[in-house]
């Protein structure tokens, strides 16, 4: 089967590239770790879980009196354990890789949705933040930084739910009568989008001595990030791509247009419903950990489309790999220079101009 | 299997765009949908697809209703070709036929008839550029290939929304042959909306007129396309003629008669053009035009006179070549005259005997062009002339001004002018 075909050869391809990228970045740091050595780290660091208990807790949410929830708790064995030195190892297995996994994780978020997006909306402009997820996230991680005591969850849950929080309110704005108009529902998006950056804006104005804090985040960065975060975002992203790939043969469809992807045999409302809920899941599990980092999810599907053109099938996680490989790159980048920058920074110095290229070179206005 | 639309009402934005419109189309039929811009023809397809939900009425499709069937299922029965051929993105040609096997598809697993794909490419004659992008070719090429990607769909009931619309004339007729063959060979039942009245009536079994809305007449081509419902429908004025190659109605617009003599499109007489020579093709359309119930002869067979009077659909008399018109011919002719208000004689008639002699017999005559003997009629007033002469009583003012008598003046009155290829007396 020739489609087939190609999906695997891009997708093994495309994965392999991630995976060179992200071990050629943990050599890379203060401490230089030869490769070899990064290699055995990075197997030790390989855990599996083998055990899983179930336990009943309340939330930290004494204002509204402790909810309870049900959290899961896995049990981590190493079946691997190299000769590699102690420091090296914990560099490596503790400080690298769970960043490095983070950003492959949050880049492979932002470009499969901007993928979903841009076939979505049929609009080369759109990106995964398009319906409002990376602002609402924003007034929600601004909100938590800048006012602990109003907002009593961490950082990254209200950024979550600030993303779907927005998400849901740009759909609900555009939805009449059980349809969502695409063009409605871009503009609601832009309009939302104003509100919140006006409201993060005031925010900050009135954030005193967080404001930097505020500003970090914003612009989005992997510093510190951690095995716990990644345990989290990881299966998100994951799960989410899973269905959106389900879906890849309904967006080729749909870009046919609404009315022809009825007549072709999708379900075009329910589609996109849940191409946007899965979309948005998926990046505001990404932008709540980093913060929101630009260009990913506008440029790596762009490029991707340019090499192995517009087949969803393909397309999709061709650009989930590429998209993690770039952030990866991007964010050994920002950690290699004197001051850590924040990735964001870096993401839009490398994207914009690429960007530029793309459109003034290879007509991805026609797109 | 069949599709039975009944009662059909679709508000689109608060407006009425179809109102209680039914119709029946069954296997190995070949429906056409024709009417004005604007009149729902698009609209009604939409209906019949599902795309569009009528507020009242239902689409049948083997009994079951569209708007119930699950989306897959619906389009493993109904197939539609877009008119918007406009497509985004950079697919290859097999990328978008392929898409019409989506509803065939189970989202994990394959295709059961993987075949299909080329087989439609094939019969819509795009396999030759499989491996092109969509986007490179040319809006009649990408017809072909939603047209392609329609049978690759392989359902019974296929509705095709001006197929022939971004296409030149031969891919017109080819695209139309191969939907009629859909219709005939595949026993599918097939619906187009066509824009082109002629095409329409040539290919279709059965035409469905819409106007505002509404379902005006619907039956067989010759029975739906009369000058007064086409004439209605699209607010213009039209003659029904014959195609002789095909047998099929033809329908030619005429000039709107704004601007002209108000009497002009109300001319009630019975007119008989004398032909021969190709000079009565002019003179017929003008009278039919102006709503003069017109006949001819005898022009030859297969002139132009005899083409237009076909177009027309004028009754005429007609001759063999190299054929005297003694005979029969002068027989049929001379009953035409006698049943008309006023014969009309062109001034480049044939120089037949016959013609001086049915002039004879006419009550009023109007000679048109110049000839020999100077200016009679000019050719843009022929209708206003038989207009003045065809009032009972009244006398033939024009050819007194102007033509004087001819050589063979022998009309009873006195009064009609000269065939123009004799050698007309000096005025």
């Amino acid at each position: 089967m020739r489609v087939l075909t190609r999906v695997t050869a891009w997708t093994a391809a495309s994965a392999g590239l991630l995976a060179v990228v992200a071990l050629a970045s943990a050599t890379i740091g203060p401490v230089s770790i030869s490769l070899p050595n990064v290699a055995l780290a990075a197997l030790d660091a390989l855990a599996v879980p083998v055990s899983a208990s179930v336990s009943l807790r309340d939330a930290a949410l004494p204002a509204l009196g402790g909810l309870p929830w049900v959290a899961v708790d896995l049990g981590y064995v190493s079946p691997l354990d190299f000769d590699v030195p102690g420091t090296q190892q914990y560099i490596v297995g503790e400080l690298r890789l769970p960043r490095i996994v983070m950003g492959a994780t949050v880049g492979a978020s932002l470009a499969i949705s901007g993928a979903v997006m841009q076939g979505f909306f049929r609009n080369p402009m759109a990106d995964p933040s398009i319906v409002g997820v990376s602002s609402g996230a924003a007034v929600g991680a601004v909100a938590a930084i800048t006012a602990p005591t109003v907002v009593v969850v961490g950082v990254q849950p209200a950024a979550f739910l600030g993303a779907l929080v927005a998400a849901f309110t740009v759909y609900l704005v555009a939805t009449e009568n059980g349809r969502t108009p695409v063009a409605t529902l871009l503009l609601a998006g832009v309009a939302i989008q104003t509100l919140l950056g006006a409201f993060t804006s005031f925010l900050i104005v009135h954030s005193g001595r967080s404001i930097r804090e505020a500003m970090y985040w914003l612009m989005g960065s992997l510093h510190g990030s951690r095995w716990h975060e990644a345990e989290v975002a990881l299966p998100v992203v994951v799960l989410g791509s899973v269905v959106l790939l389900a879906y890849a043969r309904d967006m080729n469809v749909l870009l046919a247009g609404e009315e022809d992807a009825h007549a072709l045999g999708v379900e075009v409302e329910r589609t996109k419903r849940l191409l946007l809920a899965v979309a948005s899941v998926v990046t505001a599990a990404a932008v709540s950990f980093a913060g929101a980092i630009g260009f990913v999810g506008l440029i790596v599907p762009h490029a991707v489309r340019l090499v192995v053109g517009p087949d969803h099938r393909v397309l999709l996680p061709v650009s989930a790999f590429a998209g993690g490989a770039f952030l990866v790159t991007a964010d050994t980048l920002a950690r290699s220079t004197a001051s850590e920058l924040p990735v964001g920074i870096v993401t839009a110095f490398v994207g914009a101009p690429f960007f530029l290229y793309l459109l003034r070179d290879r007509e991805v206005h026609a797109l | 299997m069949t599709l039975d639309v009944s009662g059909v009402d679709v508000e689109l934005a608060g407006t009425q765009i179809l109102s209680d419109v039914s119709a029946t189309v069954s296997d190995g039929r070949l429906v056409g949908v024709v009417g004005p811009n604007g009149a729902g023809k698009s609209t009604l397809l939409r209906a019949m697809n599902g795309v569009v939900e009528p507020c009242a009425g239902t689409v049948l499709v083997d009994g079951d209703d569209v708007h119930e069937l699950p989306s897959k299922a619906a389009s493993r029965r109904i197939a539609t070709v877009p008119q918007d051929t406009h497509v985004s993105f950079e697919f290859t040609v097999r990328q978008t036929v392929e898409m019409g096997r989506h509803p065939h598809q189970p989202r994990f697993g394959r295709d059961d008839d993987p075949e299909a794909v080329d087989r439609a490419m094939e019969r819509a004659e795009v396999s030759q550029f499989a491996d092109r992008e969509v986007t490179s070719l040319s809006g009649g090429e990408t017809q072909r290939v939603l047209l392609a990607r329609a049978l690759a769909q392989d359902t019974p009931v296929l509705l095709l929304d001006e197929p022939t619309a971004s296409l030149d004339v031969n891919h017109q007729i080819r695209t139309l042959e191969l939907v009629r063959g859909l219709a005939d060979s595949d026993d599918r039942a097939v619906v187009a909306a066509i824009h082109d009245l002629d095409l329409a009536a040539r290919y279709c079994d059965e035409l469905v007129l819409v106007a505002d809305g509404e379902v005006v007449d619907a039956g067989s081509p010759r029975s739906v396309l009369t000058p007064e419902a086409v004439r209605n429908a699209f607010d213009a004025r039209v003659a029904v003629g014959t195609d002789p190659a095909t047998g099929a109605p033809t329908v030619t617009p005429l000039p709107d008669c704004e601007g002209r003599d108000d009497d002009d499109d109300d001319l009630d007489a019975r007119v008989h053009v004398l032909g021969g020579g190709d000079s009565a093709a002019p003179v017929v359309r003008d009278l039919v035009d102006a709503g003069a119930e017109v006949t001819v002869g005898p022009v030859v067979d297969g002139d132009t006179d005899h083409e237009t009077a076909r177009r027309f659909g004028v009754d005429c008399v007609t001759v063999q070549p190299f054929e005297s018109p003694r005979g029969a011919a002068e027989a049929t002719a001379r009953d035409f005259v006698d049943a008309s208000d006023a014969v009309v004689a062109p001034a480049e008639a044939a120089d037949w005997g016959v013609n001086d002699d049915l002039r004879a017999r006419a009550d009023q005559c109007v000679v048109v062009g110049e000839g020999a003997g100077g200016p009679r009629v000019a050719a843009g007033d022929v209708a206003s002339a038989v207009a003045a002469v065809s009032e009972p009583g009244e006398r033939l003012a024009v050819a007194d001004g102007g033509g004087g008598t001819g050589r063979d003046d022998d009309s009873d009155d006195g009064e009609s002018g000269a065939d123009g290829s004799g050698a007309g007396d000096a005025d």
